[in-house]
């Protein structure tokens, strides 16, 4: 087997500690994936998916549990180091694109590395070759309001490997997209996921869930199934 | 660093109305600050200069009737006049040139004969009829187009120097072919009768010919002549000590009024004063400076709200851009990046505002001072530090909605509609 990229024991996610209206949403998450897995995590809104979620992400800390992302202990991390993990581990896809305005696509893919302190000229040239690998190398001038929504969600993703992290965060990355453009970008996650990426990704859909190699469900805020997908053309 | 930059006129543009209107209590601020700066600058170098031109060596010695706390109380104000033995005599004038003559140049004294006219009918000339004695020319910076300047040894000699305006009047000409040549001039219910000796080209470019009227020019006769003619007897009300070339003008100057204050101790009514070009300048510029200070910091207050106006419209931003916070957060943007976006914008925004008031600043400073007749003198150092104050604004008002957006929690931040 692989060596793990997620591996998490007794993830407790609670709110408002210590007052009245105290609330818990996970309640004790294990979750551990592999080194090149495509894994599905479905669930109905409610269920604690997006909580799971933002602490995959080292967007947001468990209140208990240990969380240990590519053979680093995140759940003591300070602020500016999750910056860092954030940065060089993990490549965000949201489902709204979140590209900056105003900023070209190649401006837009250079974000994750002028962050990393890499240098003007090498952010450039990793850029216009991300930009090629999802298919937007003629629109790397444009700014996202001359993008369609396929569009933008491609630049995302080359925005997401721009670090080569070690896992790719998506969630409901066609929710905002019709049934055409959705084909392009899973077509483009597949593919990843050949050439050995770790791809986490949340959704709702069961059709969408059903192409990963790995199908867990989340309701409540706990694990209550766990299944493999029939791959990629279910 | 850079790519801040780019961002921030980046948005700059985005938003330019926006941009335009939080800058402009910059612009007025700034602006206002070099034009007054601008103008004070060149009122005071061009005060000065005409000041200099009257010389700044110059120390004027004059009697003071001496105040009530100073005499005692006995008497006030009752004598407007010294009386002849009140007066500067010529033995204390030899005893101090005894004593200092190493710091003294010339001692120029005079004795005011009053105003005259000369000419005939409607082609007359006003003149100030001044006894003088030879150190004058030196002391007031006369310069002599023909002839000689009066002499101590003319004693009561009926000899005359006038300007070239007056030349003109009488003789319709100003060249030495009008010296030794004979003219009459009517002081009070006298009519005189002078000698022309030298003629002086009049100095209209000072600071007191803005009147347009026909100037009263001087016309210089022998000391004795004059004290004989307005029957005034010995003595000096006032005289012009010019320092010679490397002395301390400020210190000699103390000197001197203590050394004719000691003659006048034992007086009940009258002292010694002495005052120099100098330290007329200063109390000038003194006096302007006060006054750019306190425009200036009425322009601080518009500087004040200016940057009020960049903080508001940094908060109103950074709500506007909450979830591009959130993505440059969760693509790996640390608290210190996000905070330095939001500075550097702020600060663009105030050096820009800045730069377009420093322009607006010499623009308006420019066409004051030459409104009034003086070349411009933008200040640098005003431009400079307004341009410093400018970034100061944008570093001070805009690190509260900076840090604010850097300390913004991603997931709120992304979440945000």
């Amino acid at each position: 087997m692989q060596q793990p990229i997620i591996e998490m024991h007794g993830i407790v996610k609670r709110y408002y500690i210590g007052k009245p209206n105290e609330l818990e949403i996970l309640h004790g998450i294990d979750l551990t994936v592999h080194q090149g897995e495509f894994v599905a995590i479905v669930g109905e809104s409610g269920s604690g998916k997006s909580t799971l979620m933002n602490i995959i992400g080292v967007l947001d800390k468990p209140t208990e549990g240990s969380y240990v992302l590519d053979g680093v202990d995140v759940s003591k991390a300070k602020d500016s180091a999750l910056s860092d993990i954030r940065n060089r581990k993990i490549g965000f896809v949201f489902q709204t694109f979140n590209l900056i305005g105003r900023t070209s696509a190649q401006k837009n893919v250079e974000l994750p590395l002028l962050y990393a302190r890499v240098p003007a000229r090498q952010r450039a040239k990793r850029a216009k070759e991300l930009l090629e690998q999802v298919g937007m190398s003629e629109r790397a001038t444009h700014e996202p309001n001359e993008l369609s929504g396929g569009q933008k969600q491609r630049v995302a993703i080359a925005r997401a490997l721009a670090n080569e992290p070690a896992l790719l965060l998506a969630d409901e990355p066609t929710g905002a997209l019709d049934s055409a453009t959705s084909r392009t970008v899973m077509d483009i996650f597949h593919d990843l996921h050949r050439q050995g990426m770790t791809i986490v990704l949340i959704t709702h859909s069961q059709q969408l869930a059903e192409e990963c190699q790995r199908i867990l469900t989340l309701q409540d805020g706990r694990i209550i199934g766990e299944r493999k997908g029939a791959g990629r053309h279910a | 660093m850079l790519d801040n930059i780019r961002m921030a006129f980046a948005s700059l543009w985005a938003g330019k109305m926006r941009a335009l209107l939080t800058m402009l209590g910059i612009i007025i601020g700034i602006g206002s600050v070099i034009a007054i700066v601008t103008v004070g600058d060149s009122l005071s170098g061009s005060l000065t200069d005409s000041l200099q031109s009257f010389g700044v060596n110059n120390i004027t010695v004059s009697l003071q009737q001496k105040t009530e706390s100073d005499s005692g109380g006995v008497r006030m104000f009752a004598m407007t006049q010294p009386s002849e033995e009140d007066r500067i005599t010529d033995a204390m004038l030899e005893e101090y040139t005894d004593v200092y003559g190493d710091s003294i140049q010339s001692v120029a004294l005079e004795s005011s004969l009053g105003m005259g006219t000369v000419g005939s009918g409607e082609d007359t000339a006003s003149v100030q009829v001044t006894g003088v004695n030879g150190d004058y020319a030196d002391a007031n910076g006369l310069e002599l187009l023909c002839g000689r300047f009066i002499k101590d040894s003319d004693g009561e000699r009926q000899l005359a120097v006038v300007s070239d305006l007056v030349c003109e009047t009488l003789f319709g000409r100003a060249d030495a072919s009008v010296l030794g040549q004979s003219f009459q001039v009517t002081v009070g219910q006298k009519l005189l009768t002078f000698y022309v000796a030298g003629v002086y080209e009049y100095d209209d470019s000072g600071y007191f010919s803005m009147t347009g009227e026909d100037p009263v020019t001087g016309m210089y006769i022998p000391l004795a002549a004059a004290q004989k003619l307005g029957e005034t007897g010995e003595g000096y009300q006032d005289f012009t000590v010019v320092a010679a070339a490397g002395t301390d003008t400020a210190a000699f100057l103390e000197e001197t009024e203590a050394f004719f204050s000691s003659f006048y101790t034992r007086n009940e009514s009258w002292t010694v004063t002495a005052t120099s070009m100098e330290s007329l300048i200063e109390e000038m510029t003194g006096m302007l400076d006060t006054v750019k200070l306190a425009i200036s910091a009425i322009a601080a207050i518009s500087l004040l709200v200016g940057g009020i106006g960049v903080m508001n419209i940094m908060l109103v931003s950074i709500t506007e851009r909450t979830r591009e916070i959130g993505t440059r957060k969760a693509l790996g943007a640390r608290r210190s990046d996000i905070r330095l976006q939001f500075i550097t914008e702020a600060v663009v925004i105030c050096l820009v505002g800045g730069a377009l008031g420093v322009a607006l600043g010499v623009a308006l400073g420019s066409a004051g001072a030459s409104l009034l007749g003086y070349a411009a003198k933008p200040s640098l150092s005003a431009i400079l530090v307004a341009v410093g104050f400018s970034m100061a604004i944008g570093v001070f008002f805009g690190y509260y909605p900076a840090n604010k957006a850097a300390k913004l929690d991603p997931i709120d931040a992304l979440r945000y509609e």
